[in-house]
């Protein structure tokens, strides 16, 4: 780029002096566009952190703010004791480790499939496989909620054709965790489009040569496209991590945020929730909410440390 | 690029012979059918549940409740016969099923009359009518809409949809431009540190600012209004800035050089140089943030509750659910009617949404 335009290498060789006068006007410049974020970033993200780091060492209640006092690490200690805290953590984990890896495997077999040279008419089948991604969570929720009524909903009445006598998928304590890893199935659009464009990123040649060498359809996948597009797999889970410490609306709007069947549903940031705004229980939630993010951030940085061992970069340490 | 690269492969196998030639491409086009069609299966298993929302939407409430009806939209048929509406039932002849209306009722013997023929005359039947299955016609209850329309006040939940999705857009894509075009072509101290963080924030949970930021909106009056539903978007985000900047680094500096050169100063740069080069990704992320605005639950949730008049879309729906659960054909139409917009807007804007996402990787 520097030698299609000769104008600025003179400038910045030739004329030293002026040049640092400019590159101090450039970081003003830059400093002046990047301000906005930099005043959102403090006044609505640094600064609450901090706050809310602080209240959770207090006994902060919304509706009586002046009896507020510092308890040291009291709301910690009672979260230990906690049997929903301890709970609510552990169905959202097993969740988790439920949905996070079935919906990788199916978002990557639809990527599979719309990029397949034998499909006919991809574009219409890529957009109509992102299509319910857009749609409202509360309605996806609600349409989900319908189909997987245990008597009139179509997802037992099709089991039935196959002489499967399906389970009460939402009022079952069992049942309900693949009935809302079903509903998070519509939100696998933006997923599929970054692993196609990962799968269409993997050079042909290395196909071509797995061929000469005799591997079958199988092998090339298990060691060409698994390996190449593994740092998509990689973000994906990344961002689907970040999805799951956030998970609320789904089974929130599917019970009204009762966490039926029998707490089944009460995931992490439904009690939090119930913590705050019900009880407004501010200075506990807050440490609820200090834990969630040291977890998130323990767990990302163990996911980033074993992405040495599977994530493959083809340009190197990058 | 892969494509086409595909696609000279494909043209450059040379055919052996005429015959062999013909083979291979019958071999090709079953090849393609089949696996077309394997396609379309996982699509219409993938997508049923909108077939389901929309046959249920059309349903009346008896039908729902109805096991043994069908799985259209369907009321129980009835002809007129002598200023009378008589039930109609599938009724096993000689001449095989027929759809006969049933006039008088009698315990082994039944007088019907053939609607398609009422000259002929009433027609004696031996059997018990009981045993008959009613015969249904197709009939969509288009008025379920306008009652979900009207019990949800869905005219006002969309006015409060678009008064917050409006403002926090133009707020959001105004303020990630700007900063995406400082992170994109000045240099300054600490900016890769700096876009780090603010890559950083990405992972924060919500928890972890929402109280004291709750207790802030709560003592200046804000909560109970749309303010801090949209005020916040002014001062850009991660996701947004990320996918713009990305898109920035790739148009050539020359283009700004030569305006600078010409005199304009980096604000007349980013409006009259940037900003047209930019129209793509400007366009995938005000749809991205429109749409999240649209969808967003949690924040409405918590600074409108109870504030039912300010309802927007999502919540209002929700609320909808948790008062009509005894009519599931009404929470269908709601549902209708709750993604009949962003749908259409995203079939005529596809195609942004789908680069958009390619770009970077960025989806809200």
């Amino acid at each position: 780029m520097a030698a299609i335009n000769p104008q600025s290498t003179v400038l910045s060789n030739v004329v030293p002096k002026k040049s640092s006068m400019l590159a101090r006007r450039e970081s003003g410049w830059g400093l002046v566009f990047i301000a906005p974020w930099i005043i959102g970033f403090l006044l609505f993200t640094l600064i609450p952190m901090a706050a809310s780091l602080v209240l959770s060492f207090t006994n902060y209640e919304l509706l009586n703010p002046e009896e507020m006092s510092f308890i040291g690490l009291s709301n910690y200690a009672r979260m230990a004791r906690d049997p929903m805290v301890g709970h609510s953590l552990w169905i959202t984990v097993k969740f988790g480790l439920l949905a996070v890896p079935i919906t990788i495997a199916l978002t990557l077999g639809i990527a599979l499939l719309v990029n397949h040279p034998r499909l006919f008419g991809k574009r219409i089948f890529r957009t109509l496989f992102y299509m319910p991604s857009i749609i409202p969570v509360v309605a996806v929720t609600l349409i989900w909620g319908g189909v997987l009524n245990g008597q009139s909903g179509w997802l037992n009445r099709m089991l039935e054709v196959v002489g499967i006598n399906g389970p009460n998928w939402i009022l079952s304590e069992t049942w309900v965790y693949p009935a809302l890893m079903f509903m998070g199935f519509w939100g696998i659009g933006g997923g599929m489009l970054i692993m196609l464009a990962g799968l269409q990123g993997v050079p042909t040649e290395l196909y071509d040569a797995a061929k000469v060498d005799g591997a079958g359809p199988l092998r090339r996948f298990w060691n060409i496209t698994l390996p190449m597009i593994s740092p998509v797999i990689f973000y994906i889970l990344v961002t689907s991590l970040i999805g799951l410490s956030q998970y609320f609306t789904q089974p929130y709007v599917m019970t009204n945020g009762t966490g039926d069947p029998n707490n089944a549903t009460m995931f992490f940031n439904i009690n939090l929730y119930k913590e705050a705004f019900r009880f407004q229980e501010m200075g506990y939630a807050s440490a609820q909410g200090w834990l969630m993010f040291s977890i998130v951030i323990v767990t990302t940085i163990v996911l980033f440390w074993s992405a040495r061992y599977w994530v493959y970069y083809a340009g190197g340490d990058e | 690029m892969n494509k086409m690269a595909t696609r000279t492969i494909a043209r450059s196998n040379t055919p052996v012979g005429p015959s062999s030639a013909l083979f291979k491409q019958m071999r090709g086009l079953v090849a393609t059918g089949s696996f077309t069609l394997f396609g379309l299966m996982v699509l219409s298993i993938f997508l049923m549940p909108l077939a389901y929302m929309v046959t249920q939407s059309l349903k009346d409430e008896a039908q729902i409740s109805d096991v043994s009806g069908p799985l259209w939209p369907a009321a129980a048929a009835t002809f007129e016969y002598e200023g009378e509406q008589v039930p109609v039932y599938n009724v096993p002849t000689e001449e095989g099923m027929q759809s006969w209306a049933l006039v008088k009722k009698g315990r082994e013997v039944s007088s019907f009359v053939d609607p398609a023929n009422p000259e002929a005359g009433l027609i004696e039947w031996e059997g018990r009518w009981r045993t008959l299955t009613p015969a249904w016609t197709f009939a969509p209850r288009w008025e379920n809409y306008s009652t979900a329309w009207r019990t949800s006040r869905f005219t006002l939940l969309l006015r409060n949809t678009l008064m917050i999705a409006v403002p926090s857009t133009i707020g959001a894509v105004a303020s990630s431009i700007i900063v995406a075009y400082g992170f994109s072509r000045f240099r300054f101290p600490g900016k890769k540190l700096l876009f780090i963080i603010l890559l950083g924030t990405i992972i924060l949970p919500f928890w972890v600012t929402l109280i004291p930021t709750y207790a802030l909106y709560q003592r200046i009056g804000w909560v109970g209004t749309f303010l801090p539903l949209i005020v916040p978007h002014f001062f850009a985000n991660a996701w947004n800035v990320f996918l713009l900047r990305q898109y920035l680094m790739g148009i050539p500096r020359e283009l700004d050089e030569a305006a600078m050169i010409d005199g304009a100063g980096p604000f007349r740069i980013l409006i009259s140089v940037i900003l047209p080069q930019a129209a793509p990704a400007v366009t995938a992320v005000t749809l991205f943030h429109f749409f999240w605005a649209w969808n967003d639950f949690f924040g409405p949730l918590i600074y409108l509750s109870g504030k039912q008049d300010l309802f927007p879309i999502s919540v209002g729906i929700m609320n909808f659910n948790a008062i009509y659960s005894v009519e599931p054909h009404l929470i269908q139409s709601i549902a209708v009617l709750a993604l009949v917009i962003p749908i259409t807007i995203f079939f005529f804007a596809q195609q942004f949404f789908m680069q958009g996402v390619k770009i970077t990787g960025v989806e809200k």
